[in-house]
């Protein structure tokens, strides 16, 4: 094993750490909904700046990388697509952070009424992170093509809250802005959806070689 | 160390290195000596031969001809003899010698025939000299019928140093960079222009020191020229190839075995001998300065 | 769509020394004004199969050679192949720099000159144009007399490049020109060839891959004398369809 092949299994970790952490944080922020425990919500608020700090450490690493090991091939494709894949999982990570700050305003009033679509919209979208982020880890055994499928329904559920909300918003006026707030929250995991999506297709690039973002499955 | 007991306390590898020193000195002188032999030689025999030669060495000597018996006047034909005979070697040995240098080194693939010719070229360069006189005898001047002449010595001459001229020269050629072969080959050039544009030019300064270096051996030569060329008495510059002519080694010899003057011709002995003497450290010392100066010049 | 020519086209390629295949099957397509690099491990048969191109590999005793090579169309291993029109159409610039010992004009001149041009005027112009085209007229026009060995290492391997030029040849073959020079000739070089391969096809052997990647169009690896792949120099660096190739480039080799 060379120095260089030291250096890319630590970068691996490095991305799986981050993936971690922003699985939590999701997890958590949708229970800090749910449980309306806002001690919760407030915590993955305070964490979101150890999400930055890892985002900027690796792509200085991969930087580095790039310039001092002019890497080629399949190796080139990893540490490109990991600079990538952080943005997309810090976006996350804010995501989670917007997520937990609607959840610290909703849990100061009565719930408007219990949550069905959210809870399902979140098991999706974390176990779309969690499959996207061990085909990355599995080093191309699996290939995430799933995840991609899995957005669509994600897509679904978030037309389907949205209808039901505003059913409910136009016979009630007063409670349109609790209602605003979980479209909101909706919409959040519908992003955090995209961006698994995301990192699912640069995944498959990486191992690939051909870059699919932007086409559909069938191509 | 105490000032007393220096001699005892003398750490004990000091004493070792002066036994070594001693011993390496004693080899170094032997060799030295030995080494020196060889130019003490060469400066006593030189003494020798100027102490008894100096006397008549003059201008007179060198332009004039023999004259009384030989025991008066100069070696001037002598001279002119030893310097045609020379010049004609090379003019035949030369191209030949060139030549085969070039099959050898560039034509010639591994096998019987080239073995065989080197093995040829071996053997004749360890030909006792007079042997080749006697060859010249039977083949120039009785076969071919030129009698004793100039053309005949020339010839015989040739065949003697002919393998001389031949390994210098390919040694020179074998020297040139194979680097400039390929350059000129992919630019081109047909082997013949290779060799003819690059490879000879770039050989030739080892081509000619080896050529000077010959003529150096083949002026002193006697017995070759001894059966083939050599007269007692000519008088003046030969005017065709088929006369016989005079060399400076043959006079030598003569006069100190078969003139009917031998004891009074004896400083034109030594002078003779000096002259050759001098003629060919002459061209000795020529060749060599231009092989060193050569050899600084090289830049590849 | 015009399909691009092929300058050489190698097809069933193999090499022998003696007994010992050097050169195995060779399947290869040089094309036009586009410049193709050969890289590969020490003894993959790179350097052989460059000079089977111009018949350099003629000069090796019993080495031959089964199979094609066509160059515009004409296979150069036909009995009747003029053997030196090929190697004034295709020139050869080695690893070490050769110029010959004379001056720098008459290394430039030799290849003209052996094809009998004799007219100074005529012989003034190639020259010029030929060190122009080499990118080293500027340095050496005011000391065109002198030696050829006098010049700098990169200086030298410009002039070699220029006296292949002087033939006007349609291919350029490199071996390896740039490993015995530092890195701001052999800089000067690789722009050098960025730009004579608007006129002139050339292909180049290298053991650097970041040369081959740097300036070749096309990139073909060869491994223990076969061709393991050949393709876009884009492809093959970012993504070789070969697990031999990936292997080489990422330098995870032996």
């Amino acid at each position: 094993m060379s120095i260089f092949d030291v250096e890319l299994k630590e970068l691996r970790e490095r991305v799986l750490k981050l993936g971690i952490m922003v699985e939590n944080a999701i997890r958590d922020s949708v229970k800090a909904l749910i449980e309306r425990d806002s001690e919760l919500a407030r915590e993955v608020i305070r964490k979101d700046h150890l999400v930055n700090a890892q985002d900027v450490a690796i792509d200085i690493e991969c930087i580095r990388l790039l310039a001092l090991r002019q890497p080629m091939g399949s190796d080139l494709r990893f540490i490109t697509t990991t600079m990538k894949i952080t943005t997309d999982l810090e976006r996350m990570g804010d995501l989670a952070v917007n997520i937990a700050e609607r959840a610290l305003e909703l849990n100061e009033e009565p719930q408007l009424k219990p949550f069905v679509n959210i809870p399902k919209m979140a098991e999706l979208a974390q176990a779309m992170v969690k499959d996207t982020l061990d085909a990355f880890v599995a080093g191309c055994s699996r290939l995430p093509y799933e995840v991609i499928r899995k957005d669509d329904e994600v897509d679904d559920l978030t037309v389907k809250n949205f209808e039901e909300l505003l059913g409910l918003m136009l016979q009630d006026p007063k409670i349109i802005p609790l209602a605003i707030k979980r479209t909101y929250i909706a919409k959040y995991l519908e992003r955090i959806a995209d961006h698994a999506t995301n990192i699912a297709e640069m995944v498959i690039y990486m191992c690939k070689g051909k870059m699919i973002r932007h086409t559909t499955i069938e191509e | 160390m105490k000032q007393g007991s220096e001699s005892i306390h003398k750490p004990f590898y000091l004493t070792r290195k002066k036994r070594f020193n001693l011993k390496q000195g004693f080899f170094l002188s032997l060799i030295r000596t030995f080494g020196f032999a060889g130019a003490i030689i060469l400066f006593i025999i030189l003494f020798f031969v100027a102490y008894n030669g100096i006397s008549v060495l003059s201008w007179e000597f060198i332009t004039q001809s023999p004259t009384e018996g030989m025991t008066k006047g100069g070696i001037f034909p002598v001279i002119v003899g030893t310097i045609l005979l020379t010049v004609f070697c090379m003019a035949a040995v030369i191209p030949i010698g060139v030549t085969t240098a070039i099959f050898l080194s560039e034509y010639s693939k591994p096998g019987l025939l080239l073995n065989m010719v080197m093995m040829s070229i071996y053997t004749l360069s360890g030909v006792p000299s007079v042997v080749f006189g006697l060859f010249g005898l039977a083949v120039f001047v009785v076969a071919f019928q030129f009698g004793m002449s100039l053309l005949a010595g020339a010839f015989t001459l040739a065949i003697m140093v002919l393998p001389y001229i031949i390994s210098t020269s390919e040694e020179a050629i074998k020297a040139v960079p194979y680097s400039f072969r390929e350059a000129s080959l992919a630019c081109g050039a047909t082997k013949w222009q290779t060799i003819r544009k690059v490879v000879l030019p770039t050989a030739m300064p080892g081509i000619l020191t080896g050529a000077i270096l010959g003529t150096a051996k083949v002026s002193g030569e006697t017995a070759p020229i001894m059966f083939t060329a050599a007269a007692f008495f000519t008088p003046g510059v030969p005017k065709s190839l088929f006369e016989p002519i005079m060399a400076l080694p043959y006079h030598i010899y003569v006069l100190a075995t078969a003139g009917t003057h031998i004891e009074e011709t004896r400083p034109i002995q030594y002078g003779t001998a000096l002259t050759l003497i001098l003629l060919v450290l002459g061209m000795n010392f020529l060749g060599i300065i231009l092989r060193s100066r050569q050899r600084k010049k090289k830049t590849w | 769509m015009v399909e691009n020519q092929h300058v050489f086209e190698i097809k069933d390629f193999n090499i022998y020394y003696r007994n010992f295949m050097a050169v195995k099957n060779i399947n290869l397509n040089i094309e036009i004004n586009k410049i193709t690099a050969i890289i590969g491990p020490s003894g993959c048969g790179k350097s052989t199969l460059l000079r089977a191109l111009n018949r350099m590999n003629d000069l090796i005793i019993y080495s031959r050679v089964e199979g094609q090579v066509l160059f515009q169309g004409v296979d150069i291993y036909d009995k009747e192949t003029d053997v030196i029109e090929l190697r004034r159409r295709v020139g050869m610039v080695f690893q070490k720099p050769n110029p010959f010992p004379s001056s720098v004009y008459e290394n430039v001149a030799y290849g003209p000159r052996i094809r009998g041009i004799k007219k100074k005027s005529q012989l003034d112009e190639i020259v010029e144009n030929a060190l122009v085209r080499a990118d080293l007229w500027k340095e050496v026009k005011d000391k065109l007399n002198e030696s050829g060995m006098s010049l700098s290492g990169g200086q030298m391997q410009r002039l070699c490049i220029a006296r292949s030029l002087a033939q006007g040849p349609e291919v350029l073959l490199f071996d390896e020109p740039t490993s015995a020079l530092d890195p701001i000739s052999t800089a000067n070089i690789e722009n050098l060839l960025q730009e004579l391969k608007k006129t002139i096809t050339i292909v180049i052997v290298t053991h650097n891959m970041q040369q081959a990647a740097r300036i070749s169009d096309y990139t073909a690896f060869m491994y223990l004398g076969e061709l393991i792949e050949f393709g876009l120099t884009d492809n093959i660096f970012v993504n070789p369809q070969n697990k031999l190739t990936e292997e080489y480039i990422t330098g995870r080799f032996g």
